[in-house]
């Protein structure tokens, strides 16, 4: 079942979010449930043996995947990006206003 | 659908190297090439669309990343005391699959995806907004208001990064180590 592969990948992310002690880590954690949750709503508008949703003479509708969470996942790839760039952005203030991107050394310093 | 399978499996060990890579940018290379499997695993799915901004923003993202981890390859050293965290992820996950499991018999099966709203686009798309692309049409058509929030957050975003990282008036420039910013 292809779903439930879909479905580690996010709990590996999940996983990496919630035990990495490294910003850095957390933030690919974070990265790495998002590409999973794109994959399963492209997984869920598949379509077997199946055309892109392009317009063409030779396609017929009846072969076309679903265009819908495609035009979705598409704003969500680009609104990942810039939380991305927010996130990693205010990593490197707390790496240079703490000189560590751990976050046990950072709990200990505030003050 | 072998590649498929391969594909997911390929991001899966991908993802966990990621995770578990001694030094930060090995973890960030890692996630390139789970973001690059993403990015084939679209094009397999018929999504060509969504594989080429995914292969953009994957490229971006990496740049962001390596710029915050450059010069500053720190050795992960686990100490004493953080078990409870790694058990709770686990857990976490553990729970969260168990739970997902019994949902996955209300899903659409694979392969055969229920066109409830789609059906509409894919009939009447070409009459309606003159489109071949239907992904486009969706987008820049049917809910552009979804396009035009995507701007509205996109705008946020980058006014947020420049107010973060910028070092022209900030109270304190008399800090001893040598400031970063992007």
């Amino acid at each position: 079942m292809i779903y439930l592969l879909c479905l580690v990948l996010f709990c590996v992310g999940i996983y990496g979010l919630l035990s990495k002690r490294n910003i850095i880590k957390m933030i690919v954690g974070l990265i790495i449930a998002e590409h999973a949750v794109n994959l399963f709503f492209i997984l869920v508008a598949y379509r077997r043996n199946g055309r892109a949703p392009i317009l063409a003479p030779d396609v017929a509708i009846t072969q076309m995947v679903d265009p819908l969470p495609q035009a979705l996942v598409l704003t969500a790839i680009v609104i990942g990006l810039a939380t991305t760039a927010l996130l990693v952005a205010l990593a490197i203030r707390i790496y240079g206003k703490y000189g560590t991107y751990d976050i046990a050394k950072i709990r200990e310093l505030r003050g | 659908m072998v590649e498929l399978y391969f594909l997911l499996v390929f991001m899966i060990i991908g993802s966990v190297g990621a995770l578990q890579a001694k030094d930060l940018l090995s973890s960030v290379v890692a996630l390139g090439a789970v973001g690059l499997g993403l990015c084939l695993t679209f094009l397999i799915l018929k999504a060509p669309d969504v594989a080429i901004t995914q292969l953009v923003v994957e490229i971006l993202s990496i740049i962001i990343l390596i710029r915050a981890t450059l010069r500053k390859d720190l050795p992960e050293v686990p100490t004493g005391g953080w078990m409870f965290p790694s058990a709770m992820g686990v857990g976490f996950a553990v729970i969260l699959l168990l739970v997902a499991l019994k949902c996955f018999p209300d899903l659409p099966v694979f392969g055969e995806p229920k066109l409830r709203v789609a059906q509409h686009y894919l009939d009447s798309g070409l009459q309606e907004t003159g489109a071949a692309n239907l992904v486009a049409s969706v987008i820049l058509d049917y809910r552009a208001y979804d396009t035009l929030g995507e701007a509205t957050v996109l705008l946020t975003a980058v006014m947020g990064v420049l107010a973060v990282v910028r070092k022209v008036g900030r109270k304190k420039p008399d800090q001893p180590e040598e400031q970063t910013d992007a």
